[in-house]
């Protein structure tokens, strides 16, 4: 019977832990370490690498053409500080 | 019959739940506190240097990356820190997590670094400290105790390091 | 009764009341209820953009135009807490495109942008303003945005949002009467995801709305062989989702990937496909190389030469079924790099276009229209 409470209450606990981790992502570690992040680091990597020329870019495409937009990019790189 | 399936079934749920929320559990293996854990890595020399033989003086573990822009802006101040107190018992290290260790030797003779650098390219010991991110600073006591943890780098971080180094030297 | 109850309740609780007694215990269940806000704090803090300044002339040759001009853009930061930027662009274009040539005369105008941006980090969130303001003769578009991005999960995500507000004023050159305005509003939605220590992709979604005066005072549209006014709604409403993947191949060589759906509500569909490849050639070269594929198609009331009275009308190739097809290379040259000090690279970028009209009839030839443009950037980048 005690052990059976016991087991009851970390039960309900770990269920309604379960289901906030369901919201986030807070039970499922990072698989890329800050010090695995080497290669990432490196400016051929990143998705825009000078803004003037991507800018200009952007700009005789969306004159040109008659798409636009979803181009800008964040994120990557190495993840310091 | 109701209450041995009822049993059975929460401890199956607890037990699972524990798995899955034992990361979170378990504490960091690097807190301050804690004993440092110990390693042997090789030096940019080409010596071993082990953290144990360090008992008995105050050891900042730095570990940097030459991809890391704080870790590079971080250098200087700790090139000053370790020549202002390397006489009162205080060693520093850093350690470089550089995939390459010749491009790390080549940043640390370019940046003139003073302090021993070792090498860490297989992540052992950034592993074993659970470095959750780049920079970090481990400041470690005489008594071979994890004092202080800094996460990253940001200006004025290095008054930090000053104060707590001067603490730990009185000890 | 109730020193029964009180006893049933001790004798039940007891070894609960036990445990919680025991401070590892107690340890252990305030960091599982604290694991997950002290996941968020005491992980990761964002870095600013880094100290940058830019120097660029650029060329855009094609189709009887040619906009070509300097650009320039510095950024610095300020204390370590914010980083400020101030962008100087300058169009001056030369257009003798066709629709200007078999419609009008050919003209030349300067186009010149200001563009300022500050962004400030807290904790793990980066929140970006923007401004920008653009002045041509006949046309003047001001524009203000807010992004704000935040690294999640260990820094391995980024999930961001923006929102863009723009407001332009509409005039037509010798028609000192024709006065009109457009606003537009943008909403994006962007998550970076990183997969594996080599290859990140992301995903970003925008949402543009536009209202106004939607097309252009001198174009004609075509209709029973005459030319006539163009005719566009005023309003326009339109989706665009990106999908890209970088990956790095290892020996200092690294690849791109990205595809992006488009539609509206005027019907026009686009799919963009772009690869890239780069290179790291020795210590000071790096050379890049990449293929665009876009194809659309036209909007719901364009028309070469329309045979049926519509409420809209338009002959705006920019709006017609084409597709396009560029191959560009780009070479940098590391001049001068101290490191954790400064670098200074010299680049320049070339892109050669082929679009290819479906429906707009070069009436020249009477053909479907077509034509190579040439794009050329060359520019000093540097940063300190």
């Amino acid at each position: 019977m005690k052990t059976l409470r016991l087991s009851a209450l970390t039960g309900l606990a770990a269920a309604s832990l379960l289901l906030s981790g369901c919201a986030s992502v807070r039970n499922i570690e990072p698989w890329v370490k800050p010090y695995e992040r080497e290669r990432l680091a490196d400016p051929i990597m990143k998705f825009s690498r000078d803004s003037l020329p991507d800018k200009h870019r952007e700009h005789w495409h969306d004159v040109r053409e008659g798409a636009r937009g979803a181009t800008g990019v964040q994120g990557g790189g190495c993840g310091c500080n | 019959m109701l209450h041995a399936r009822l049993h059975r079934a929460c401890l199956v749920l607890a037990s699972a739940a524990a798995l899955l929320v034992s990361p979170l559990v378990q504490a960091a293996p690097v807190a301050p506190s804690q004993a440092a854990p110990d390693f042997t890595l090789r030096t940019m020399d080409g010596k071993n240097l082990r953290l144990q033989e360090l008992r008995g003086r105050v050891v900042l573990v730095n570990f940097w990356a030459t991809w890391c822009g704080p870790c590079r802006q971080e250098m200087p101040h700790l090139n000053r820190l370790y020549d202002k107190y390397k006489g009162s018992g205080f060693v520093m290290l850093g350690v470089n997590i550089d995939d390459e260790p010749e491009k790390a030797i080549g940043v640390a003779t370019k940046l003139g670094l003073h302090f021993p650098v070792l090498l860490d390219s297989d992540k052992k010991v950034s592993r074993m400290y659970d470095l959750n991110t780049m920079p970090s600073t481990v400041v470690i006591d005489r008594d071979g105790r994890v004092r202080y943890v800094h996460r990253g780098y940001r200006d004025g971080y290095e008054d930090n390091y000053d104060k707590q180094i001067r603490e730990l030297v009185k000890e | 009764m109730a020193a029964t109850r009180l006893q049933r309740w001790l004798a039940w609780s007891a070894p609960i009341r036990r445990t919680l007694r025991s401070r590892e215990a107690l340890r252990r269940v305030a960091v599982v209820l604290g694991g997950g806000l002290l996941a968020a704090h005491a992980a990761h803090a964002v870095d600013l953009p880094e100290d940058k300044a830019e120097g660029m002339i650029h060329v855009y040759s094609g189709g009887g135009v040619t906009a070509s001009g300097p650009a320039l853009l510095v950024r610095k930061n300020i204390a370590d807490k914010v980083s400020l930027s101030a962008g100087y662009y300058i169009d001056q274009v030369s257009n003798a495109s066709i629709d200007v040539v078999t419609t009008a005369s050919p003209y030349r105008e300067r186009r010149t942008a200001y563009d300022f941006g500050a962004d400030y980090v807290y904790r793990d969130a980066m929140i970006s303003l923007s401004m920008s303001h653009s002045k041509e003769p006949d046309y003047t578009a001001n524009t203000f945005g807010v992004d704000v991005s935040q690294e999640v999960f260990g820094g391995m995500t980024t999930v961001s949002m923006g929102y863009t507000r723009g407001s332009d004023t509409v005039l037509k050159h010798d028609s000192p009467e024709f006065m009109d305005r457009v606003t537009h509003w943008q909403y994006r939605f962007g998550l970076t995801q990183v997969l594996t220590p080599k290859w990140i992709a992301s995903a970003n979604f925008e949402a543009i709305s536009d209202d106004g005066f939607l097309g252009s005072p001198y174009r004609a549209a075509r209709a029973f062989g005459t030319l006539i006014p163009e005719r566009n709604p005023r309003t326009r409403s339109s989706r665009a989702l990106k999908f890209r993947v970088n990956g790095d191949l290892g020996a200092r060589n690294a690849m791109h990937a990205e595809y992006r759906y488009f539609w509206d509500n005027w019907a026009i569909k686009a799919h963009t496909l772009e690869g890239g490849y780069s290179r790291y050639f020795g210590e000071l070269w790096l050379a890049d190389a990449y293929l665009r594929y876009y194809k659309q198609s036209k909007a719901l009331f364009y028309s070469d030469d329309a045979q049926a009275e519509t409420l809209y009308l338009t002959r705006n190739r920019q709006l017609g079924t084409f597709d396009s097809v560029s191959l560009g290379a780009k070479l940098s040259y590391t001049w001068k790099k101290v490191p954790g000090q400064y670098e200074i690279k010299a680049n320049g970028a070339y892109e050669l276009v082929q679009f290819k009209y479906k429906d707009f009839t070069d009436i020249r030839t009477n053909s479907p229209y077509s034509f190579n443009a040439n794009v050329l950037q060359l520019y000093v980048s540097a940063t300190f």
